[in-house]
């Protein structure tokens, strides 16, 4: 098998091999050239492999719908409300909530604002050429003021220091009217909030048709009941979250059905006006969310498809950004902050900017954020590689791109749902264009800083000797996707971490071409090293605050880990929902007493 | 492209947006997953996939083989424990299955032979078939593998129990050697019966 790994002919092999299986499917050449999953020269179209049991979606226009945004009203804001019954810190299971476990913060930090936010199906358009689709979505506010759902899901606009409490619904179509997938069984993640476990959506805290659950985000900077009392450490702010479904085995299904959302968090620094702290584009004018999932609809349907029974990882053919097929941005030529999220279910995307005009050009951005965590400074790249979970948010200068058109290039290679084929960056303009930015925007005035000379938060303290090392070994032996040997069981606590301690975690991928986005819930980490190095920055940006790790494959990575504040259960796990989904997930709790197990 | 009229654009070969085909998802699935191939259970009963194993139940399917050294054994002692769990529903409303994927070798008797001495009780089938059709069955059930080499290897396919509802659309996937009550758990995470929506609450409430 390694010996095959990085030889010349395996890609050729593996195109052979697909293509015996599509003349065995008795498609002829003619056939596919029109379907447009063959190129002339005899290669299957990228993103399309025949190792999905759903054949190739149908033909669909690019660049006609426009993007969805907060700036045009075509993603939704949340807005507060009056909950009744009002929320208590003790599960309210008389009036229909699902939660089992009180609030451990609700007195500490009591909600300043309610929101409602109802789970539901609802008929969404994905692009002109396909018919409307029933997803599952969320809308804005109770149930009874029976608001469209929309996908993704209407944006949070949170500020530290202002506590809320989010009030899901599940009102999903019962079983047996999901359309083919999807479980109406839901837990909300807030990705990566420093949320108390209760409240943070964990896999196992699933609620059923009918109910609700009440959710406390007390929106507060880790350290504050530790380390830096009463106020949290600055150099620990995040800005850029989300939230999606996180039901134990049910996950891709869900997500890929349209269960997620973006969730901004501000603060004195990162205000949303440029006029202010650091001085960012300001929100929603300058400063867009996007949300790129890549998706497969049935040639016969037009409807929306999942590979239910798919084990390596499900790659669509049709990207979407905000829930539209390659859609449109008209921008203005001045600075703009894009805050990028890939929201899987198995796809990584490293994106370029494309002018078609000039494919040899290497245009330049800012890279600000790793995870939605502001870096100390921008880094100036060529190109910013996301897995799924992981987001990034960029600065980019639309200024010399005035009157042109510019594309969104995906131009990483992969070939089906294990990872990217070998990093093999395809050229400028054959790559993925998942979106066109057209710069026809008026003149405006530009009142955001110079990336090249702003300065963010200092990256936390991560020399501390760690109470306890601990070694995870991500694999796939025969029993199927494992971490150190076991697959995940809600009621096994594999480790108990000590409250306001120190870990140093050692990811290990041991086996085959896969690479995994392993996320960790609660608390962001650094990495101390990849492959017994320090990362670097050039030219993908590895350093900083995060919550999700490109394992590599037969990589090893080390970790620095500050637990602090809250307690419960959490979970580690591959955010190749496809993997996850496969139990390669763990169970971890936070404790007042922690154990010492090296390999849990 | 983007300036193409509707019609410019059908004309270059797109599907005509009123040419969609309605068929239910279900039906899809069907056609999709469960070809309806005939084989034959360790009792020696003739049946056919999807009209006689999945249609209108409520399942587990795995696969085996009977000289497998590694996981299959374990997976098949623990499935054992699964079934004492879930009690009597096994037979009567849930049905369990497992697909030799070497048919060559495990003849309907071999199957029984190593039912019994599992200790296997009613309501789960052993099946086998023609080489060609558990074949075509494997790969359309997804016990599959991206990369070739592992793909061939019958070990990587005996790991994974897929648990399902056939008439509301619900199929997931649990490690078959994970703990049996979480396995038993996961199970019935499709089962929307009054008696699983009991077992779904109960199942993941611990946190102390």
């Amino acid at each position: 098998m390694h010996l095959l790994k990085h030889g010349p002919g395996k890609r050729a092999l593996k195109a052979f091999d697909n293509r015996q299986e599509i003349i065995k499917a008795g498609l002829s050449r003619r056939d596919l050239l029109k379907l447009g999953i063959l190129t002339g020269a005899g290669c299957l179209v990228d993103g399309f492999t025949s190792r999905s049991a759903i054949a190739g979606s149908p033909p669909t226009r690019a660049f006609v719908d426009l993007l969805p945004t907060v700036r045009d009203g075509t993603m939704p804001v949340q807005t507060a409300l009056t909950l009744n019954p009002a929320p208590t810190a003790a599960p309210n299971t008389a009036a229909g909530e699902g939660r089992t476990i009180t609030h451990q913060a609700f007195n500490q930090f009591p909600a300043q604002k309610f929101y409602g936010v109802t789970q539901k199906a609802g008929q969404v358009l994905v692009s002109p050429d396909l018919p409307a689709q029933t997803l599952w979505g969320f809308a804005v506010g109770t149930p009874d003021m029976n608001n469209p759902i929309t996908v993704p899901g209407p944006l949070y606009v949170a500020h530290y220091g202002e506590p809320i409490i989010v009030r899901n619904f599940n009102r999903l179509p019962p079983a047996g009217q999901n359309g083919g997938f999807g479980l109406p069984s839901v837990t909300t993640h807030l990705h990566n909030g420093h949320t108390p476990s209760e409240s943070d959506g964990n896999p196992c805290d699933f609620f059923e048709i009918g109910r609700f659950y009440d959710q406390h985000y007390p929106n507060v900077l880790a350290g504050i009941n530790s380390t830096h009392p009463g106020t949290g450490d600055i150099n620990e702010a995040m800005s850029t979250l989300w939230y999606h479904d996180h039901r134990v085995d049910f996950t891709a299904q869900n997500v890929y059905k349209g269960l997620a959302g973006f969730y901004a968090l501000f603060n004195q620094f990162d205000t949303g006006d440029e006029l202010t702290g650091f001085h960012l584009p300001s929100f929603p004018q300058f400063d867009i969310h996007m949300m790129f999932a890549d998706k497969v609809f049935d040639s016969r349907t037009g409807l929306l498809a999942f590979d239910l029974f798919n084990l390596d990882g499900i790659l669509g053919d049709r990207f979407t950004v905000n829930g539209k097929i390659q859609p449109v941005l008209h921008v203005s030529p001045r600075r703009y902050r894009f805050r990028w999220l890939d929201a899987g279910p198995s796809r990584f995307y490293q994106f370029f900017l494309t002018d078609l005009n000039n494919l040899g050009a290497h245009n330049l951005f800012w890279q600000i954020s790793t995870d939605g965590n502001l870096r100390p400074t921008p880094k100036q790249v060529e190109s910013v590689r996301i897995s799924v979970a992981e987001r990034a948010d960029v600065i980019i200068d639309f200024t010399p791109f005035a009157g042109k058109t510019l594309y969104l290039e995906n131009r990483l290679q992969q070939n089906d749902g294990r990872g990217p084929t070998d990093h093999v960056i395809k050229p400028a303009g054959q790559g993925d264009r998942v979106l066109q930015i057209v710069v026809d925007g008026p003149q405006v005035a530009d009142n955001s800083g110079n990336p090249a000379t702003m300065k963010f938060y200092s990256l936390p303290d991560a020399t501390a000797t760690p109470r306890v090392s601990r070694t995870f070994v991500f694999d796939n032996s025969g029993p199927g996707w494992q971490i150190n040997g076991r697959s995940f069981d809600c009621n096994q606590v594999r480790f108990t971490v000590q409250q306001n301690s120190v870990e140093k975690w050692t990811l290990v991928n041991d086996g085959g071409d896969w690479e995994h986005p392993i996320h960790i819930h609660f608390e962001e980490f650094q990495t101390l090293s990849i492959n017994g190095r320090a990362p670097t920055d050039s030219p993908l940006v590895n350093t900083g605050r995060k919550d999700v790790l490109r394992l590599e494959a037969d990589a090893t990575a080390v970790l620095f880990f500050r637990f602090r504040d809250f307690l419960g259960k959490y979970p580690l796990h591959c955010h190749n929902t496809v993997h996850e989904d496969h139990a390669m997930m763990l169970r971890w709790d936070i404790a007042p007493v922690g154990d010492t197990n090296t390999t849990p | 492209m983007s300036n193409l009229s509707r019609r410019a654009w059908l004309g270059m070969g797109a599907a005509e947006g009123s040419d969609w085909v309605t068929r239910s998802p279900r039906e899809l699935i069907r056609d999709d997953h469960f070809p309806n191939v005939p084989l034959i259970t360790h009792e020696g009963e003739r049946v056919r996939f999807y009209d006689d194993l999945i249609k209108d139940k409520f399942v587990t399917i795995n696969m085996v083989y009977t000289s497998c050294k590694l996981a299959c054994p374990l997976v098949t002692a623990n499935l054992v424990r699964v079934q004492d769990l879930l009690k009597e529903r096994v037979g009567r409303d849930l049905f369990m299955y497992s697909i030799t994927i070497d048919p060559k070798r495990d003849t309907p008797r071999v199957l029984k032979r190593f039912a019994s001495a599992h200790g296997v009780g009613k309501g789960w089938q052993f099946l086998t078939g023609k080489p060609d059709d558990i074949e075509h069955l494997r790969r359309k059930l997804g016990f599959r593998w991206a990369d070739p080499v592992r793909d061939a290897n019958k070990d990587y396919h005996t790991g994974n129990l897929r648990y399902g509802n056939e008439p509301l659309m619900l199929w997931g996937t649990v490690p078959g050697i994970a703990n049996p009550s979480w396995v038993a758990k996961c199970i019935l995470f499709v089962d929307r019966s009054g008696s699983g929506h009991a077992s779904r609450l109960e199942c993941c409430t611990a946190s102390s």
